[in-house]
């Protein structure tokens, strides 16, 4: 790969509208507070009120303002998230360069162990782990982190098995680099590009996840705003023909449709395919 | 080829095996235990040593996982906390009607996503495999509820042909089931189709790019020929492994599928029970689930292998 800011210059559109839309939801949930006409969990009015000039997008089943909440739950939905994804990413790639790097019994166990836990599909796993640690967003962060990190582990052991059968990193073995100076100096760096693809995928996995779980009302809780508890909350609306529970629900769509053109062609661009 | 296929069993046994004691010995992280969780802070020492009792746990953990499994093994999979019914009773119906979901939907999307992944690969790089290629991401990256409620509104709301609420009766005659169905099923086939047609696309690329399909393509053979006589057979092997993991995916689309439009199936009994916290009847519902799970991998290793006997002879 070259440099990264030629490599934009290359992007297909495709690619390109999604970095676009990514950037646009960073903006918006960061500056929700000066954006939002409204409070987060205000009562503005009276219930289902329709779209009028005061409430653009009109007031939900408590009175609170359509516009302005999902611009709070950008906030709590992409957040969470992301400190999710990020801590997954931690705890499973660095185990998995250890893993793939030591090898003998510390992989044998760590892998053996990520098997079982992968057996089992993830929104059982985590439906498990919730009614046992009963629902906070603490306690989901840790399962849907520790969930996504043995699909982490997974690539990033086959990366590191894979990059430490070059000539070089023996060499650094033999120079007598200790395990942390191999893992970032030698490994990492010729595992990163894969690695940045999959965190874009990650990304929008959990971020799905999330918004489900908030969807069956094991996720985040009320009042905070959140895309997922939103579409739960005003789903009656849609048997009357209104469009607004449909807004968050569009909101975690675009998001991800976006991640994934990104991710399509960061593969396409690591796998060194040209066609 | 018998002993691949006896060592794969075995590997999904103690996969099972494995997975079993994962659901009942995660209970060991509830802080306190069921006793205390039951009572909440009314608890005296003595009525929690009392229900301590009553459901066993004042004996050894190892000695209650076997004697779980064993109640398992045996069709009795304990009690619910929240009704005091048996567990087995509550989940039997629900399992049945999970079931006739989600073989109706695989019955739909899996002829469907073969066929518009064969297109994609026929057409490849032109508009139609475009166009089949962007729609199937366009599904992948929506949320099921957001599927779920889009054809509601256009079904239910707009053109009045079908209930957005599914709920049946263990009586209810097929054809009532089937209408009710209607909506969930077309949910889980847009949600599962998707992935099931990139992959059927990319098993038939992967093998057109082989010397042999050129070969064929210089006899002047009919592009489609060249696909269905001569790729097909050969992407079959991978084909057949993506269908039954989807069918697994199935397994699991279906919790939310299930909550979105109130069927009485297993995946809501599971939510319902993780809201109220009803431990047994969530491990009992995660075990068949992830037993589902487990099976319909193991089936689609064993078919692979089958299907493509290169599996079975490597080193």
């Amino acid at each position: 790969m070259s440099h990264p800011l030629s490599l934009l210059t290359t992007a297909p559109l495709s690619a390109r509208v999604g970095m676009g839309v990514v950037v646009a939801y960073g903006v918006l949930a960061i500056s929700a507070p000066a954006l939002a006409p409204y409070g987060e969990t205000q009562i503005v009015g009276v219930e289902f009120a329709t779209w009028s000039a005061q409430h653009w997008l009109g007031t939900d089943d408590l009175g609170r303002d359509v516009l302005s909440r999902p611009l709070y739950g950008a906030r709590n939905t992409i957040g969470i998230a992301l400190v999710t994804t990020v801590i997954a990413f931690c705890v499973g790639g660095v185990a998995g360069l250890v893993a793939g790097t030591l090898r003998g019994w510390v992989d044998q166990v760590l892998a053996r162990l990520v098997d079982v836990l992968m057996a089992v599909p993830s929104l059982i796993l985590s439906l498990l782990m919730l009614a046992i640690l009963g629902t906070s967003i603490v306690s989901m962060i840790s399962i849907i982190a520790l969930i996504e990190s043995t699909r982490i582990f997974r690539l990033a052991r086959a990366l590191a098995l894979g990059i430490g059968m070059f000539d070089y990193v023996g060499t650094a073995r033999i120079r007598g680099e200790g395990l942390s100076w191999i893992i970032f100096r030698e490994i990492l760096p010729n595992a990163a590009a894969p690695l940045i693809a999959e965190f874009g995928l990650r990304f929008s996995f959990v971020f799905l996840f999330i918004a489900t779980l908030s969807f069956l009302g094991l996720g985040i809780q009320p009042p905070a705003a959140d895309w997922g508890s939103m579409v739960r909350d005003d789903a009656t609306l849609i048997a009357y023909g209104q469009m607004s529970p449909l807004i968050p629900a569009g909101a975690i769509a675009l998001l991800t449709l976006s991640v994934n053109l990104i991710v399509d062609w960061l593969v396409h661009q690591s796998s060194g395919l040209r066609n | 080829m018998m002993s691949m296929i006896v060592s794969r069993l075995g590997l999904g046994v103690l996969t099972l095996a494995a997975v079993s004691a994962v659901v009942f010995f995660s209970m060991a992280l509830l802080p306190g235990d069921i006793a205390q969780q039951m009572l909440g802070q009314a608890g005296t020492p003595e009525a929690v040593a009392n229900i301590r009792h009553d459901l066993g746990l004042d004996r050894p953990i190892g000695q209650r996982y076997l004697s779980w499994v064993y109640g398992i093994l045996h069709g009795d999979f304990g009690r619910s906390l929240a009704s005091g019914r048996p567990i087995a009773d509550i989940a039997a119906g629900r399992l049945i009607n999970t079931l006739f979901l989600a073989g109706f939907a695989a019955l739909i999307s899996i002829p469907l996503s073969v066929g518009l992944g064969l297109v994609a690969a026929l057409y490849r790089r032109r508009p139609t495999d475009t166009a089949i290629n962007f729609v199937s991401l366009l599904a992948i990256s929506l949320p099921e509820f957001l599927i779920a409620y889009l054809l509601i509104y256009i079904f239910t709301v707009k053109a009045r042909w079908a209930p957005s609420l599914a709920v049946i009766g263990a009586d209810s005659p097929l054809s009532e089931r089937l209408h009710k169905t209607l909506l969930p099923v077309l949910t889980l086939t847009l949600a599962v189709a998707a992935h099931m047609t990139r992959l059927t696309r990319a098993a038939i690329v992967n093998v057109l790019s082989s010397p042999y399909i050129e070969m064929a393509r210089m006899k002047g053979l009919a592009p489609w020929r060249v696909i269905v006589r001569h790729a097909l057979p050969n992407a079959l092997g991978p084909i057949v492994a993506v269908v039954v993991l989807n069918l697994a995916y199935l397994i699991v689309g279906v919790v939310v599928v299930e909550v979105v439009f109130t069927y009485p199936g297993l995946g809501q009994l599971l939510v319902d029970s993780v809201s109220k916290r009803d431990v047994p009847v969530v491990q009992a519902s995660c075990l068949i689930f992830a037993a589902t799970y487990i099976t319909l991998n193991l089936l689609a290793d064993l078919m692979s292998m089958i299907g493509d006997p290169r599996l079975l002879n490597r080193r």
